[in-house]
């Protein structure tokens, strides 16, 4: 499982505008790093775990959001800790965790399409000052598409690299990761020059 | 009708094609050679993701190189690899993508999108994620996701290479009943045996160009 990508439901949340949705996590992203408060912080945390069950969302769609960010979350823990307070530590991972999820909660409740068409209409008076405002779109759409044909791809090198005797390290990854994304890169341009 | 006149093409510093002079007008047109022989490249000519370095390719009277959009419209194409054709994370919202910028309004897109999934036996499969589908599902969304568009010509690039025979057959069962005419580059010469017509290339050339045992037979020699 992927972070974020839209599961299917019919709770409020699914229903609510893309715009309200990105227009609220703004604001909740503003005031959780705005709060110097560990309760309030906790609070925050839990209206965002109790928005996920309205959503129709369980543990393990929780988990799934975070598991990718639990490494980075213990090493801010452990740094905060050794240069800073138990609290501060304790303030700076709730905090992340909730905008964490919070941002996973959008793109779990929202299609993309939605959220792209939303980013559109946010940016379309930019257009006037020249910016193509359907490429950006079309590049974040993009980009969440191919975030697990990256890890497929890593993943495939991966076992490549086993199977031949080497163990594969994040340097022996890069490049042939690399060389393979610019190739697909060049595929998908032809694939969205034939769709158009 | 497609046209090809005195058709070259340049890749870097290599002629990757040369002296093809062919009129496709027939509904069912096979494409074989070796690896490296030039196939793909002529698939890529006919909706002009390649412009010829010389001569002139037309589709239905438009000049590639002069109209390319409209033939792009004319002609679907689909590619080997359905991950690197499928531009959105759900299949609904991909097959919306190619409807974007046709004046359709959100209804009617979402209409045809309901129309084209049942029509390809996928009927509930538009809030489902692509990278969740199986390779052959995936092929399926990526044809489907052409035919949207309604192109009166379908170009597929070696579409069942990464596949097993039972969705090799599904894929094929689709495409033979498709109204569209249907230019297939492919290795398996199984596939190309109720065809009407079968290009064989090699080094760039066209070498044999008939009725599908002759194209086989001439290829078969060929490769030995």
């Amino acid at each position: 499982m992927i972070v974020g990508l839209y599961r299917a439901g019919d709770s409020r949340l699914h229903r609510a505008g893309a715009g309200v949705k990105l227009v609220a996590l703004l604001l909740a992203g503003t005031m959780l790093l705005a709060l110097s408060s560990l309760w309030l912080t906790g609070l925050g945390l839990l209206m965002v775990l109790v928005l996920y069950a309205l959503a129709g969302f369980g543990p393990r769609v929780l988990w799934a959001q975070l598991r990718p960010v639990a490494v980075v979350l213990a090493i801010l823990f452990l740094a905060q800790l050794w240069l800073a307070t138990p609290a501060e530590a304790l303030l700076l991972v709730l905090r992340f965790a909730a905008l964490v999820l919070a941002a996973g909660l959008v793109t779990l409740t929202t299609r993309t399409s939605d959220l792209v068409a939303a980013i559109e209409r946010g940016l379309s008076p930019l257009s006037r000052l020249g910016l193509d405002v359907e490429k950006i779109s079309l590049a974040i759409s993009l980009a969440i598409r191919f975030i697990p044909a990256v890890g497929q791809i890593a993943s495939e090198i991966r076992e490549a690299q086993i199977a031949r005797g080497r163990r594969p390290s994040p340097l022996t990854l890069v490049v042939p990761v690399i060389v393979r994304l610019l190739k697909m890169a060049d595929d998908i341009t032809d694939a969205i020059d034939a769709r158009s | 009708m497609m046209a090809l006149s005195g058709v070259e093409l340049d890749r870097g510093e290599r002629t990757v094609l040369s002296g093809i002079d062919l009129t496709l007008s027939e509904r069912r047109i096979g494409v074989i050679g070796a690896n490296g022989s030039g196939k793909s490249s002529f698939a890529r000519l006919l909706n002009g993701l390649l412009l010829p370095s010389r001569g002139s390719v037309t589709v239905e009277g438009l000049d590639t190189r002069k109209d390319a959009k409209a033939v792009r419209r004319k002609v679907g194409f689909l590619f080997q690899n359905p991950d690197n054709q499928i531009v959105y994370p759900t299949v609904g919202e991909d097959l919306a993508f190619g409807l974007k910028g046709r004046g359709f309004s959100k209804a009617e897109v979402a209409a045809r999108v309901e129309a084209t999934l049942s029509g390809f036996s996928l009927d509930g499969f538009g809030d489902r994620l692509v990278h969740e589908l199986s390779g052959g599902e995936r092929q399926l969304v990526a044809l489907a996701g052409v035919m949207i568009m309604e192109p009166q010509w379908l170009v597929l690039d070696e579409p069942t290479t990464l596949l097993d025979r039972r969705n090799t057959r599904t894929i094929m069962t689709t495409v033979e009943a498709l109204d569209q005419h249907v230019v297939l580059v492919t290795h398996d010469l199984r596939l190309l045996e109720s065809f009407d017509r079968v290009i064989v290339f090699d080094e760039g050339r066209v070498v044999a160009d008939t009725a599908p045992a002759g194209a086989i037979d001439a290829y078969l020699r060929l490769v030995g």
